[in-house]
């Protein structure tokens, strides 16, 4: 279980959360929808563990235990992950060294063993293969010249590698045409199930006609403001954040 | 009238002339230019900040003192077909004259190596000779100091790669005076690479001099890690049109280290292309300066030049000196240059944590990325590999202090 509980964040001395409570079961699919500036990306990276946010009240606890203490990799070995909604060109680091790098810390955090690399090589590639990623696209510098599309899969395709227990997508839809969303919330739906929460940050209801939430939680100014099943998000799309906004 | 000025000699200049004088018997060969060199050196003294290529490296305060003992042999590289070796001793004697390569440049660092050489070789690659193994040099520092002086001439059309590793003793603070020579015939293609592992209290003082005939190319890179100060100069000169350079520079520095890349690029003849690409990553309290100029003079017309210095600053006392300087004389020229002097992006570290590495394995690889761009232009695997395994060895040795 993912539980946040009554979060309040500031950057540089600004409110950003103001007491967020939200709980994602194990094999739940969440959706946040909010206008913006209600707060979605921070709680995103809040949770991944980025330094320039302080946590004034509150706690986030992943399966009872507190995570605020741990640095952002000691969250992605507990099982969190998140899809960055504009994915960090890396030039010089070749995306295979990098998937290799990040699949070994973990195994190692976890004192798993480390993959050979036969079996990394073959699991890298049925999983490119199932995203349409082309090969040659991983011994590029990581994200380096991507398109907004091909960023978007490459987060997916490290999501279905390092097999999480809890996904955040931060505005995964953005920059994104029909096909290549169509591609990517398949890539997601194959990663539904199995105990596996995900927590799907989103403008637009669009992205939610091709991974359908179970619950749908509208935010903000910096808090969750209603709750519902996938319906609140039909309701948003035609009526707009407005009534949420001046109420919260 | 004002007084002259009379600068107190100091005890390392005092030593060096008394050196001098004591060996001058004694050095084999080339006795008018030691003369001439060493009376330039008597005139002007160890160079402190008030030279301005000596600016940030002020050999005058630097270098307390000068250590008599002179180095035991360097030992000649086996010659391949092709190549044939001789001991600098031998080569002077029968006449050859040092510092062609030199051009315009005048160097007292150099002139002093020309004083006071002593051991080293001429190497002489025959036209049309293509190797396919690098010529290797490995200088182990055997005494309190050295002058050594290494002269390759590269036939026309000879194709060479050529390696100098340089180390010593940590804990000793022995001085070395490297200077090398590379005369590229037409259409010659060398590759160059200087691996500086030098002790870690050493102060090392080298000198690439080149000169480039017509559709030459030069690749030299000066990797740089050791020593307690270290200073790498290039004096390149263009003798021939479309010839090409490209100069590189790979530096890691932490502690206290100091490393000066100095480089002066002549472009005297039309139809030159340079490039310089030059990366520092200094950590703790280490100061790295780079200094490059390029010359093109009045009739060098389509001179395509291009100069970039690259800084990471690990530490927060780290410091950078990027001085790029263009003189440029001719009105039909391509020349740009760009420095820049940063820390790692915060960003891109947490992106690289958030998929699970650890803030030093997140570090190392960006860092690692930072100076490969540098190695990509040795086309010797073997060669790659070892320059790419020792900057992992420098970031494993960082995180552990």
């Amino acid at each position: 279980m993912l539980e946040i509980k009554n979060l309040h964040v500031e950057i540089d001395g600004k409110k950003i959360l103001n007491g967020l409570t939200l709980t994602i079961n194990p094999g739940e699919v969440a959706a946040i929808m909010g206008p913006n500036g209600s707060g979605k990306s921070t709680l995103s990276y809040v949770i991944a563990g980025k330094e320039d946010y302080e946590v004034t009240e509150g706690d986030i606890l992943l399966n009872g235990e507190s995570i605020l203490e741990m640095e952002a990799n000691e969250r992605a070995a507990a099982g969190l992950f998140l899809a960055f909604q504009y994915p960090l060109e890396i030039p010089g680091v070749a995306t295979m060294t990098f998937l290799k790098a990040a699949m070994n810390a973990q195994a190692k955090a976890r004192g798993e063993a480390e993959l050979s690399p036969g079996d990394f090589m073959r699991k890298v590639r049925a999983a490119a293969d199932r995203l349409g990623i082309n090969p040659d696209m991983l011994k590029r510098p990581l994200n380096v010249g991507f398109s907004g599309g091909e960023k978007k899969r490459m987060e997916i395709l490290q999501m279905t590698l390092l097999d999480p227990a809890y996904c955040i997508l931060d505005e995964t839809d953005s920059g994104l045409d029909i096909d290549a969303l169509r591609i990517v919330a398949e890539g997601v739906n194959a990663l539904r199930g199995a105990g596996r929460g995900m927590l799907v940050i989103t403008h637009y209801q669009r992205l939610l006609d091709h991974i359908v939430p179970d619950k749908v939680h509208v935010m903000a100014k910096g808090r969750i403001v209603k709750s519902g099943g996938p319906e609140l998000a039909l309701e948003l799309e035609k009526d707009g954040y407005a009534n949420y906004v001046e109420a919260a | 009238m004002a007084p002259a000025v009379v600068q107190m000699r100091t005890p390392a200049e005092t030593a060096l002339i008394e050196r001098f004088e004591a060996e001058k018997g004694v050095l084999p060969g080339a006795a008018a230019e030691r003369a001439a060199a060493f009376e330039r050196f008597k005139a002007r003294g160890l160079p402190s900040k008030r030279v301005e290529a000596y600016h940030y490296t002020d050999l005058r305060t630097l270098m307390r003192q000068a250590p008599g003992t002179a180095g035991a042999a360097l030992p000649l590289p086996e010659a391949p077909a092709g190549v044939t070796v001789h001991s600098l001793a031998e080569a002077l004697a029968g006449g050859f004259r040092p510092g062609t390569a030199m051009g315009q440049a005048e160097d007292v660092v150099v002139d002093l190596n020309t004083a006071l050489m002593r051991e080293g070789m001429v190497i002489r690659v025959a036209a049309g000779t293509v190797l396919a193994d690098p010529l290797v040099l490995d200088v182990v520092q055997n005494a309190a100091s050295r002058h050594d002086r290494v002269i390759v001439e590269i036939g026309a059309g000879a194709e060479v790669t050529l390696v100098e590793r340089h180390s010593g003793p940590d804990g000793t603070a022995y001085q070395s005076n490297h200077v090398v020579e590379l005369i590229l015939g037409a259409g010659a293609k060398v590759e160059h690479v200087r691996v500086n592992a030098a002790g870690n209290e050493a102060l090392v003082l080298s000198t690439l001099a080149a000169s480039l005939a017509e559709e030459a190319e030069l690749m030299s890179l000066n990797f740089s890690v050791g020593g307690a100060v270290a200073r790498h100069q290039s004096f390149i000169t263009y003798a021939g049109e479309n010839a090409k350079l490209d100069l590189r520079g790979a530096t890691m520095i932490r502690g206290r280290q100091h490393c000066d890349n100095t480089l002066v690029v002549d472009h005297a003849v039309p139809h030159g292309t340079s490039r310089e690409l030059f990366r520092t990553v200094a950590d703790d309290e280490a100061h790295g300066i780079f200094q490059g100029k390029i010359i093109v003079r009045p009739h060098a017309q389509k001179t395509d030049g291009q100069m970039a210095s690259n800084a990471l600053l690990l530490g927060d006392e780290a410091a950078m000196s990027n001085k790029p300087e263009l003189e440029i004389f001719a009105d039909d020229v391509v020349c740009a240059h760009g420095a820049t002097c940063g820390a790692l992006e915060e960003s891109q570290l947490f992106y690289l944590m958030a998929r699970g590495l650890p803030r030093p394995e997140a570090e190392a690889l960006l860092v690692e990325a930072f100076l490969g761009e540098v190695l990509e232009a040795v086309s010797d695997d073997t060669l790659r590999d070892e320059l790419a395994g020792r900057i992992s060895t420098w970031l494993a040795a960082r995180q552990a202090a």
